[in-house]
């Protein structure tokens, strides 16, 4: 669950977001649109308690941020644009590290679990450096379902995938989707945000501008949805 | 833009008074030393900068403290202001006692613990200035600065201590006097006038340059905001 | 909706040791940052050889000058590097996604560092004990490098998190590093020199309770620094 009212963010004195209210329940996945600098990063980055509210109430996982931090963050997972993986260490022990980091006690069985989702268990033992952008970032995605987080951001996930790595994340995706999880999105690529997304949101100048579920909009909308809402 | 507070421009007036009768008591007011001779007279001057300057030093390190933990950034702008300004005492402080040591030691420059220290804090205030250089965001570099005000002013007094297991050759004029100090004298109650009222002067020329300075980033930081919202 | 496993977070040294696991097994693959910092020691004691002309007589006074020279340029090597892993492919957020405390996070990076300096240390100073014939393996001294590396990788881990977000990253770490970690090379170097030319422990008790008495003021002071650093 997610949930933030009124949340302003300010850098010094540049107003990215000015009082967003956002909610997202369990089984939802939401696809946050809008256009460059409109503030969807910043925002993600606020619900993944990377940045502090400058004001308002933000709640993810029943948790209040920045107060429970930690507590919020165990229940976390993020996928962005960076892969978030040390080049060095091979696939296997990058998700060891990261499921030390969540202190999971018998990590061994989840590993397995996590490399057979994202179709990399032949590749375990290889160099990350040595994988393409979308093993990487399938990878990504494994390290942040390790710990069966409650709720999962993902920051433009697909910038600097090719069609078939794009094809092969969507699949990912669509499959996390299905567990219940609450699932927040950014993208500007209508296309992809419209196969897996269950709600459209349009962040425009650091308010929500329109919503709009599945269901409202009629098969192939999304783009007049998305235009009205930046033009209003 | 609001116009010059009166009470500044009565501090402006006051400074340049100040100084004024500084320059005078130091120069003719003050007698002359009988071993030196009119060299000696540097020392007020001397003394009154190097005060203000420890002064800028020990403020802009609280500042810091109180920045981090208010978050409120006039602590900043009041952080930078001492470190400029207190920058340029230093700076002063050092030419002045150079050019009193070339008669009274016989050379411009000597590893001493004081000329060192505040050599040493010197260019931690330049290091300070280079970093701020480099940040963008407005929190972040006041966050940054902070920081590194807190360890300079850590730093700079243990590196003082450790100066003193080398010998010193610095007269200590007030207190106790070392055996080993060349260039000392017994002050005369006129000198310690002159002095005490050129420690009393550069205070006031300090806390008027750094109002001025404060002043100067909030008009800085209004010229950024208007910049802002005429790009929008 | 796959079974809940309770979120679990690690305890402060799981997470510690994680980190520095991490560390120093990507580092052992590649080696990428200890034969960079090793070569550099290498060359530094090369070029001193011949700029100082390092007979026998020059040797006894400046054998400890020359060492740490040598250390602490070799050590911002490692320092900048070892925080450039974690920042180029996003893993700094990673970290600061996990579950831990952000102090957790400092002592982790901070120890990989002491490890990777002490590794370097290690192999220098046979081979300046070999070049030189000079006995660097007294106990007394050995215990004085390890204090020294301690206060300077403490405060360098710290300013090289803030370093790597700068602009000018490459070159802002030793710029803010050095003026503030002086005290520690200047009263190592006065230990190490003193034990070098046959004085007593005792003798050099001075610059030692400094160097105790600086590392745990800003181990302290880092732990509690770190949090402002890595934190929006």
């Amino acid at each position: 669950m997610i949930e933030t009212r009124k949340l302003v963010k300010r850098f010094g004195f540049k107003v990215v977001l000015r009082g967003v209210d956002f909610k997202a329940q369990p089984g939802e996945f939401v696809a946050l649109l809008g256009p460059n600098g409109a503030g969807k990063t910043t925002f993600l980055r606020i619900l993944a308690s990377l940045a502090r509210p400058t004001l308002g109430e933000v709640i993810v996982a029943n948790h209040h941020l920045p107060a429970e931090a930690s507590k919020v963050r165990a229940k976390l997972g993020v996928v962005s644009h960076l892969p978030l993986l040390y080049p060095d260490l091979t696939a296997e022990e990058n998700l060891l590290f990261y499921a030390r980091m969540y202190g999971m006690h018998q990590p061994q069985a989840r590993l397995a679990e996590a490399l057979k989702m994202i179709g990399l268990e032949k590749r375990r033992r290889d160099l990350v450096g040595a994988f393409s952008r979308g093993m990487q970032q399938r990878l990504a995605i494994g390290r942040a379902i390790l710990h069966n987080p409650e709720v999962l951001l993902f920051d433009e996930p697909y910038t600097g995938l090719d069609q078939d790595a794009s094809e092969m994340l969507d699949q990912t995706l669509h499959s996390i989707a299905a567990t219940g999880r609450t699932v927040v999105m950014t993208s500007h690529d209508l296309a992809r945000a419209e196969n897996l997304a269950t709600r459209f949101d349009v962040l425009s100048r650091g308010v929500i501008v329109a919503s709009a579920s599945r269901q409202d909009l009629e098969k192939s909308d999304l783009l007049k949805f998305y235009k009205q809402a930046l033009a209003s | 833009m609001q116009s010059k507070p009166l009470t500044l421009k009565a501090l402006d007036l006051v400074s340049i008074l100040a100084m004024v009768i500084s320059t005078y008591l130091a120069l003719v007011f003050a007698p002359q030393e009988a071993v030196m001779g009119n060299v000696q007279r540097i020392f007020y001057f001397h003394v009154g900068t190097a005060w203000v300057a420890m002064l800028g030093f020990i403020l802009a390190a609280v500042s810091g403290v109180v920045y981090l933990i208010t978050k409120d950034l006039k602590w900043d702008r009041f952080e930078l202001a001492a470190v400029e300004v207190s920058a340029l005492f230093f700076f002063i402080t050092i030419c002045l006692g150079s050019i009193w040591a070339r008669p009274a030691w016989n050379t411009w420059w000597t590893w001493d613990v004081r000329l060192t220290t505040a050599a040493v804090a010197e260019l931690i205030f330049i290091a300070y200035l280079m970093l701020r250089q480099g940040i963008e965001d407005p929190e972040k570099r006041a966050r940054f600065g902070a920081v590194y005000t807190l360890l300079g002013g850590l730093s700079v007094p243990v590196t003082f201590l450790v100066i003193r297991f080398f010998r010193t050759i610095h007269p200590v004029v007030i207190g106790s006097q070392s055996a080993e100090a060349e260039g000392g004298f017994n002050m005369e109650s006129k000198m310690v006038t002159a002095m005490l009222f050129a420690i009393l002067a550069f205070t006031v020329v300090f806390v008027d340059l750094v109002w001025h300075r404060v002043r100067l980033g909030q008009f800085a930081e209004k010229v950024e905001q208007l910049k802002l919202k005429a790009s929008l | 909706m796959e079974e809940t496993i309770p979120p679990a977070t690690p305890s402060f040294s799981q997470a510690v040791f994680a980190i520095v696991r991490k560390d120093l097994s990507a580092e052992f693959r590649s080696r990428e940052l200890l034969s960079a910092m090793l070569v550099f020691a290498l060359l530094v004691i090369l070029i001193f050889n011949f700029a100082l002309e390092l007979d026998i007589k020059v040797r006894e006074s400046v054998t400890a000058g020359v060492l740490w020279v040598t250390f602490a340029f070799a050590g911002t090597l490692g320092l900048n590097r070892s925080m450039a892993v974690e920042k180029d492919r996003g893993c700094l957020d990673g970290l600061l996604l996990a579950p831990v405390d952000r102090s957790a996070l400092y002592l982790g990076k901070a120890l990989s560092n002491l490890i990777f300096m002490l590794i370097v240390e290690a192999v220098t100073l046979p081979v300046y004990s070999l070049l030189y014939n000079v006995n660097l393996f007294q106990p007394a001294l050995l215990l004085v490098i390890l204090l020294g590396s301690i206060g300077y990788i403490a405060v360098g881990t710290l300013l090289a998190a803030m370093a790597i977000q700068t602009r000018t990253r490459d070159v802002m770490l030793p710029i803010l590093l050095f003026p503030i970690v002086l005290p520690v090379l200047l009263a190592a170097v006065k230990a190490s020199a003193g034990l070098l030319n046959g004085a007593d422990f005792t003798e050099v008790s001075a610059p030692f309770n400094l160097l105790v008495v600086y590392d745990l003021v800003f181990i302290a002071v880092s732990l509690m620094l770190f949090e402002y650093v890595v934190e929006e």
